[in-house]
């Protein structure tokens, strides 16, 4: 689904992402996991078109187009969603006016017929029960007010509205407690088919009990150093970072 | 700037007229050395040689704010009787200042000492409207003044006046509008009594062009228990400059002054706002929102006096401004002068961009980068445009946003 080949990126004038490479394919869930400052956070930015980002080299293909030509905007039209690490607050503008206004641009980018109100009404209720999000909260501005743990359920419920081929969640446990864990886990879960898929960029191996990934990928200095089965989290979690670090001659 | 005018044949005060002739004769325009006009230019202005003509428009339709309206018509500042209503509705009277008699327009409350717009106005008025609202009389339907500027170098001084009687109900639209107007100038001013435990709301919008330039001045007086409701919209026209004097003279007064301006090109529009509390027991809220395009400027000068026995005071004061280019320009200053002790007054001025974070959030969320910073500006002034109760006036201001800057946000604010 999402090739990403030797991908540099770097941000005033500072190279983080050192050289890329990840393969992800339909059906699939990979964990992301890493020390502070590896470039986490920098390629789920760089993935969704953030323009602070420079890319130097490498490319990402995303079903046979190439992403990194693409605005952001086309890019989630074209099934790619990030899960944001801190939802942004826009007061003033309705979260669920904001999604009707996407789904159909999407559409309409799409050719598609625009979704009726009726249709759209029952797709809120429907998604906003999965991660168990307060209707109400779903029809207020955007983030504004919401806990951390209202934002971060608040995310996955966006996701469940547009659909998207490709999830990129990052670091959307932390600050949760176990029940907003679980809550949003089941959601992502519950979203999960053979045709998309999931990338899930996390600190802590906690998360991994509840999103299972098929594999667990280290990123070390904008390089992904090490690929193992779930289990390397629970290395990871035990062990830290340094053994990697070792293990690579740094 | 005057040559070629004929002095105004409306039947006004002789001693107002004196000294409106006399400050013509003493003073010149203002420059930007003085404080109140420090940020807005009106050189230009004595540059044009202005005349006063007679034009008439073939059809009100793309300028009638309400359908549902007692209409008056003026362009250039002449009455347009064919296109005005001939039915007055029960409690008011509304008429055209050249058919006023001598005595019927009462004396003026405007400033007429070295204020030259004014000045200006009261020596040169080409006409007017004067409307008396009874005492008791509830207007359901609304009062609409509608204003073209035509032609080349058309100059219009105009003047309205509106008695509001003693615990009468009714609302007014004014539109500002150009059709055809090429450095054109409305010289506008407004006398209007609010009278005992009345209610008046005016709606204006100003929609004139590019290079039309519009001074308007009104003097506002509130007795007691009365409420004063003004909403400026303000969407085009070159220079705009907008003088709203409120006196409270009456205790227990609630007065709202809203403001909406969204500018782009080299427009420059100027909000001065001055609402003196004289009296105890009375609220004030004053919300300006702006967006600012292009090179466009926008002014807000925002000034209230609460006097030194006016206590239980409650003073609110908000201007919000979002540059939309590197070569916007805002001028705000909010001013509070307070004698009385127990009072609670607030201002506070904000101005920035659009939060670029947010506008790639939703943007990640497929939104168009044109639809987000739609949603983001309409979101923002939002806060101002809900303060209008009039859904005509609500309406028919989407619709010049719409035309105006392709905006549509009639969608976000109905669903």
């Amino acid at each position: 689904m999402i090739t990403i080949k030797n991908l540099h990126a770097s941000i005033n004038g500072k190279e983080i992402l050192k050289g890329l490479n990840l393969e992800v394919k339909a059906g699939e869930v990979h964990a992301i996991m890493g020390p502070n400052g590896a470039g986490k956070s920098t390629l789920a930015s760089v993935l969704a078109g953030r323009s602070d980002y420079e890319i130097t080299e490498g490319e990402v293909d995303f079903d046979g187009i190439d992403l990194l030509e693409m605005s952001p905007e086309d890019r989630a039209r074209e099934g790619l969603f990030l899960a944001f690490q801190y939802p942004v607050e826009i007061p003033g503008v309705s979260n669920i006016n904001f999604l009707r206004t996407a789904i159909n641009e999407i559409r309409a980018y799409k050719g598609e017929e625009p979704m009726s109100a009726k249709e759209f009404m029952a797709t809120v209720r429907e998604k906003s029960a999965l991660v168990e999000l307060d209707a109400k909260l779903a029809s207020r501005s955007v983030n504004e007010g919401f806990s951390g743990g209202e934002k971060k359920r608040n995310e996955i419920f966006q996701m469940a509205m547009l659909e998207p081929k490709l999830a990129i969640l990052d670091e959307t446990d932390s600050g949760l407690d176990i029940d907003a864990l679980r809550i949003v886990a089941k959601g992502v879960n519950t979203l999960k088919t053979d045709k998309n898929a999931t990338v899930v960029i996390t600190h802590y191996q906690r998360l991994l009990d509840h999103i299972v990934p098929d594999f667990v990928h280290v990123l070390y200095d904008g390089k992904i150093v090490k690929t193992g089965p779930k289990e390397l989290a629970l290395e990871l979690e035990e062990k830290g970072y340094d053994w990697i670090k070792e293990e690579i001659g740094q | 700037m005057l040559e070629g005018l004929t002095p105004t044949s409306i039947l006004l005060d002789e001693k107002e007229l004196s000294l409106a002739k006399n400050t013509l004769a003493t003073n010149q325009l203002p420059t930007t050395r003085m404080e109140a006009w420090k940020y807005t230019r009106v050189a230009k202005l004595g540059k044009t040689n202005y005349r006063s003509s007679e034009e008439t428009i073939e059809s009100l339709d793309a300028y009638r704010i309400a359908a549902d309206a007692t209409t008056f018509v003026f362009v250039n500042g002449h009455f347009s009787e064919e296109l005005s209503s001939d039915e007055m509705p029960e409690g008011v009277s509304i008429s055209p200042l050249s058919s006023c008699m001598e005595g019927e327009i009462n004396s003026s409350n405007l400033v007429l000492e070295d204020e030259i717009f004014t000045a200006l106005n009261t020596a040169f008025l080409t006409d007017g409207v004067l409307i008396d609202i009874e005492a008791k009389a509830i207007i359901e339907k609304p009062i609409q003044i509608i204003h073209l500027l035509k032609g080349e170098a058309a100059l219009s001084n105009f003047k309205t006046i509106i008695n509001a009687g003693d615990f009468s109900k009714a609302g007014i639209i004014q539109g500002f509008f150009a059709e055809d107007a090429n450095k054109a100038f409305a010289n506008v001013t407004s006398e209007i009594s609010v009278g005992k435990n009345a209610f008046l709301t005016i709606d204006k919008i100003q929609y004139e062009a590019e290079n039309t330039s519009h001074i308007s001045t009104e003097q506002v007086s509130q007795e007691k228990d009365s409420t004063f409701t003004i909403n400026t919209i303000t969407l085009n026209g070159g220079l705009v400059r907008n003088n709203l004097n409120i006196e409270v003279i009456g205790e227990n007064c609630e007065t709202n002054l809203n403001g909406t301006y969204l500018l782009k090109g080299k427009q420059h529009v100027d909000n001065h706002t001055v609402v003196d509390h004289t009296v105890p027991n009375c609220n004030s809220n004053e919300l300006y929102k702006g967006v600012i395009d292009d090179q466009a400027t926008a002014v807000f000068n925002g000034k209230v006096f609460v006097r030194r026995d006016a206590q239980k005071i409650n003073a609110f004061q908000s201007n919000g401004n979002v540059l939309m280019s590197d070569n916007a320009t805002v001028n705000s200053k909010p001013e509070l002068e307070i004698y009385a002790d127990d009072v609670k007054c607030s201002h506070g001025s904000t101005t920035g961009q659009l939060d670029e974070e947010a506008v790639f959030y939703l943007r990640a969320r497929g939104l168009s980068e044109k639809s987000a910073r739609k949603l983001m500006v309409s979101a923002f002034i939002g806060g101002a445009l809900d303060k209008i109760e009039n859904k005509d006036v609500l309406k028919y201001t989407y619709k010049l946003l719409k035309e105006r800057f392709a905006w549509d946000f009639e969608s976000d604010f109905n669903s």
